[in-house]
């Protein structure tokens, strides 16, 4: 009876996996199917993927959205990173602030943030910087609490007062503790967080879109409408960046974690 | 927040030495509390005080407004798409959950089948539309085969853009993010529950009906809560899909402010956004509620 249910049970998965895995292929294969169509009955082209250089609003909205990346990934670092670092060694009290801050934009669906973020654009189009750089305070937010989890986990993994106080003793001061002390020993949480808010950003369009700032996603839904063999190119491409990025978090990742169950 | 980035108040309790330096440490933190007070909890107020107020001051006007035909049918679409897409989420996603469970805990397809569901749960937007578009839309590689073998699957006109479509493609970051938060729990089961009902004489009937079904039913339960906020808060695959209109309610607030279709109404977005957070609020706290009841045998 018990070999009977094995048999079962080894058909169930075998014919769960097959189904599943073609529910979640055959769309993505399907994109680069269709980016390398040739037209009519022509054989399978690269002429997509080589047009993508041609139409200038496209380059501008990826442009647009790796120096929001950049920007984004470092400024939630440079601010985080002290924070998170000064009140685990000076203000316990304020931990459990911080982390229950950093999680709340999750709640928060980027649709509702963006309703508030309307007038504080309007207002800092008209009075300080139209430019689309200005998207990055938005972002920031966005990828706080991926961030702030990645740190977390790299902060948990190392003594932080031990190493500090080792550092003060000897003469550094606050910043030297923080850049030549603390971040050298959780590069792998920094490289961690920064790659996670790049493919983020990379990824956003609710808030770009709302606020009419032409990001890569949003150029690519208005080229859709003109060329959409071009525009599925740039989504693949951009789709194969993701997940380059994703894999290099998940070997990133890895070291440090086993490193900490060891210890 | 404010109370907690003051000193003065929680300070009280503690005897303070050297009251000069205590107020520098609290410096430390400033940066980061002023960031969030500007560009979180700003935006928020901003909406929360915003939906009460019209041109001539306090007004409740833009939630009557609420009772718009379309706003209605927006937010009951809303609700319909986002109960399909949890329920239907949870079944499949617990089936895939217990295919994976049941595997090699240190297996090579356990591992791919989680990291992939990691990168799925969080893919969405414009190119998962894309990707549907490209597969069933109607130059998809998959609808053109199947008209070939005569399988209409549009007789009744295309409904990927619709509803129906929205269904269809959330599915496919809805059942990786039940895999991701129902896993835990499905491994939380031991084999022994198992040996233990057959040594008292119980079939696999009774083994779901009495052991695993009551011990899994909060995590799925939480789950399928999960999944629904996740379907509620979507807005870029829908906008990606969706060519005209607004079928559901996030699809609304974004036409009350843009004004692409019809007017600039910021009060009125306000107030759709007050709806659309207090409907994700109440489900994420009974989601938490669960969460904290399968927690309680997890370990």
């Amino acid at each position: 009876m018990i070999r009977g249910r094995r048999a079962k049970l080894q058909v169930f998965r075998v014919v769960a996996f097959i189904l599943f895995g073609a529910f979640f292929v055959v769309p993505i294969y399907s994109m680069f199917e269709f980016s390398t169509r040739g037209i009519g009955n022509a054989p399978r082209t690269l002429d997509n993927w080589k047009a993508i250089g041609t139409y200038p609003d496209m380059v501008a909205g990826i442009v647009n959205s790796l120096e929001l990346a950049a920007i984004t990934s470092i400024a939630i670092l440079v601010v985080l990173v002290p924070t998170m670092v000064w009140v685990r060694l000076r203000l316990p009290r304020l931990r459990r602030v911080i982390e229950l801050i950093s999680l709340l934009p999750l709640t928060i669906p980027a649709i509702v943030l963006v309703v508030g973020f309307w007038p504080m654009y309007q207002w800092l189009g008209n009075n300080v910087s139209d430019s689309i750089l200005t998207l990055s305070f938005a972002y920031a937010i966005l990828v706080l609490p991926y961030s702030y989890r990645a740190l977390d986990a790299g902060l948990a993994a190392i003594d932080v007062k031990t190493l500090s106080e080792a550092a003060r003793s000897l003469g550094a001061n606050w910043p030297t503790v923080i850049w030549r002390v603390i971040v050298p020993n959780i590069s792998s949480a920094l490289l961690n967080a920064a790659l996670l808010s790049v493919a983020l950003v990379l990824g956003e369009y609710t808030i770009a879109n709302n606020l009419l700032y032409p990001n890569l996603q949003v150029s690519l839904v208005s080229l859709g409408r003109t060329n959409a063999g071009v525009s599925i190119a740039v989504a693949v491409a951009s789709l194969l960046f993701a997940f380059v990025l994703l894999i290099a978090i998940s070997f990133v990742g890895r070291p440090r974690r086993m490193r900490s169950e060891v210890a | 927040m404010t109370a907690a980035g003051n000193p003065a108040v929680t300070g009280v309790g503690r005897p303070i030495v050297g009251g000069r330096r205590l107020s520098l440490t609290w410096v430390g933190a400033v940066p980061f509390l002023a960031y969030v007070a500007v560009f979180l909890f700003l935006p928020t107020v901003i909406i929360a005080a915003g939906a009460f107020f019209g041109e001539n001051g306090f007004t409740l006007s833009n939630f009557a407004n609420l009772s718009r035909s379309y706003i209605v049918t927006a937010t009951l679409n809303s609700i319909i798409l986002s109960a399909v897409t949890a329920v239907a989420g949870a079944v499949l996603g617990a089936l895939l959950t217990y295919a994976i469970a049941t595997g090699n805990p240190k297996g090579v397809v356990r591992r791919i089948a989680v990291s992939a569901s990691g990168v799925l749960a969080q893919f969405g937007g414009v190119t998962l539309a894309f990707a549907f578009l490209a597969t069933i839309g109607p130059a998809g590689i998959v609808y053109l085969w199947m008209a070939e073998h005569h399988l209409n699957i549009y007789g009744n006109g295309i409904w990927l853009y619709d509803l129906p479509g929205l269904e269809v493609v959330y599915l496919y970051f809805q059942i990786p993010l039940m895999v991701l938060v129902f896993l835990p729990a499905v491994d939380g089961i031991r084999p022994q529950w198992r040996e233990a009902t057959e040594s008292l004489g119980g079939g696999s009937w009774h083994y779901w009906r009495y052991v695993a079904g009551p011990l899994l039913a909060p995590a799925f339960l939480g789950a399928t809560l999960l999944l629904f906020a996740n379907a509620l808060s979507a807005y870029a695959t829908a906008a990606a899909l969706v060519n005209q209109g607004g079928p559901i309610l996030p699809l609304q607030i974004s036409n009350a402010i843009t004004s692409e279709v019809g007017l600039h109404e910021p009060g009125f977005a306000k107030a759709q956004a007050v709806v659309l957070i207090a409907i994700v609020a109440i489900i994420t706290a009974l989601y938490a509620v669960l969460q904290r009841r399968t927690a309680r045998w997890l370990q």
